[in-house]
């Protein structure tokens, strides 16, 4: 963000005509969608729609089977794309947190940056602890990841992927694996995120959540977006039979 | 026989302490060189390139489907004919080790690689890291906890495996017991010595290593 304010007319992410098989497997269908500046979007549907598929094709872990995904403007499938240096705008929160069991906590931070971005190591050092005290992790700094807690993990992972300093971020059910008394510590950073203007796109099962926070809320289902809308929109007054169903059966 | 044993350890202990000492640096070198190479064809074989992964399947298929002394032979006899080079026999023969034992190397470390968590590939790529910086930053240094204990119990194999050289009468263990075997017309004590030796070598290891992999746990436990 680089402390610009964000420009909600510009369009960060666009898709289009996005589909992946997985075989004879369809898992997404033709989607077209864009995501904007400082735009907060969350993604809710039924377990296997799509959800994980579409948010790892924006950052080509998946590969689009057709379509194309464009990042400010260059299109990531195309070839003789550089993708490795695109994704370093892309932060990503997984479910299983992902940190690396054999650095320390700020290692875990320093290590892309002072790698593929070149930052001087006292400069990658002092915005690590800046990172640290954000998230309140600070203490733990010379610690591996294997005396974290869930919570504190994914903390981490959230800073790991700040310290890029990425125009937007995807997360995908971050708080899904964590023990419950540990959930509300880290929606509140993604909240914390949400206010300084960062781009989020979020696959969640946390409706109260995607309620509070959220933009745009978009309803997956069977490799499509059946409906989206403010979150009032789904979930006041959801159109689609299938996302009030879906929503009967989670709220 | 006991009597004969010790009469032939206190003559000729020296030459089987050569020979062991020839038995230890053929294996160091085979293996040493044989991680570099194996290391390499294991990523080649991971990587996505389909002809690169032809290539190391071949090899692969190749090496474990021939026995070792026609690959010793072949590379003795067969590779000095084709280049139609005069090499040192000791070249060959352990170009030949480490041909081989690349390929068992490359086994060992392709297994070690799959076994950390694909998720550690996943967060480094989604980092931007390249696909060098992720393999030796964040997938290497996982999978050798994986990896060095394997390693060990090649060593052990390759200790065993460097007396096909006294094929071909390169100075090691094998061979030193076989000119002792000569000179004294004392085959079964020979090779009761030479057997003993090979027995304390490996079984040393063999503790040595089942201590190493003690230690690695502990800190992994201590760690992740
Ligand atoms: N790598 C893969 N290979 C084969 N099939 C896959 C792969 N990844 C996902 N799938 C399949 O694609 C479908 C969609 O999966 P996806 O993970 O995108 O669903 P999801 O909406 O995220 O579900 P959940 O809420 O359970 O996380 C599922 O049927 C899944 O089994
Ligand atoms: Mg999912």
């Amino acid at each position: 963000m680089n402390g610009a304010s964000p420009n909600p007319q510009r369009v960060l992410i666009r898709v289009e005509n996005l589909s992946k098989n997985f075989g004879k497997l369809q898992v997404l269908r033709d989607i077209t969608e864009s995501i904007h500046e400082g735009e907060v979007v969350s993604i809710i549907g039924p377990s296997g729609s799509g959800k994980s598929t579409f948010l790892r094709c924006l950052n080509l872990l998946e590969r689009p089977s057709s379509g194309r995904v464009i990042f400010e403007d260059v299109d990531l499938s195309g070839r003789h794309v550089n993708v490795d240096k695109h994704r370093q705008k892309i932060g990503m929160v997984f479910q299983l947190f992902n940190v690396f069991p054999h650095l320390t906590v700020k290692q875990n931070i320093t290590l892309a940056p002072t790698l593929e971005k070149k930052l001087p190591k006292d400069e990658a050092d002092r915005r690590a602890e800046e990172l640290l005290t954000r998230v309140g992790l600070s203490d733990k700094r010379d610690e591996y990841p294997g005396r974290l807690s869930g919570g504190q993990k994914q903390r981490l992972a959230i800073v790991r992927a700040l310290a890029m300093e990425p125009d937007v971020i995807l997360f995908d059910e971050p708080t899904s694996a964590l023990d419950p008394e540990m959930v509300g510590e880290v929606l509140d950073v993604i909240k914390d995120l949400a206010e300084t203007g960062m781009t989020i796109v979020i696959v969640t099962h946390e409706m109260g959540f995607a309620r509070e926070v959220s933009d745009r809320v978009l309803f997956m289902d069977e490799g499509r977006i059946a409906e989206q809308g403010s979150p009032d929109d789904i979930f006041k007054n959801a159109q689609n039979p299938r996302t009030i169903e879906f929503l009967s059966k989670v709220l | 026989m006991l009597h004969q044993i010790a009469a032939l350890w206190a003559k000729y202990s020296y030459v089987f302490l050569q020979g062991l000492g020839g038995t230890m640096w053929y294996s160091l070198i085979s293996v040493a060189f044989a991680v570099f190479f194996g290391t390499i064809l294991a990523v080649m074989r991971l990587s996505r390139f389909k002809p690169f992964e032809w290539l190391v399947d071949g090899y692969l298929w190749i090496i474990r489907g021939t026995p070792i002394l026609l690959q010793l032979y072949f590379f003795w006899l067969g590779v000095p004919k084709l280049l139609n080079l005069q090499i040192p026999e000791d070249v060959c023969i352990i170009t030949a080790l480490i041909v081989n034992a690349s390929a068992y190397v490359c086994e060992v470390i392709r297994a070690g690689i799959q076994a950390v968590d694909y998720g550690q590939t996943e967060a480094a790529k989604s980092l931007g890291l390249s696909d060098f910086n992720a393999m030796t930053r964040i997938i290497l240094p996982q999978a050798i906890k994986n990896i060095l204990p394997a390693l060990g119990n090649e060593f052990i194999v390759m200790v065993k495996q460097t007396s096909l050289a006294s094929v071909f009468f390169l100075p090691e263990l094998m061979t030193a017991q076989k000119t002792v075997q000569s000179a004294t017309f004392l085959p079964l004590p020979a090779m009761i010595i030479a057997g003993l030796i090979y027995l304390f070598v490996t079984t040393v290891l063999t503790f040595g290593l089942q201590f190493f992999e003690r230690m690695l746990h502990k800190s992994e436990r201590s760690v992740a």
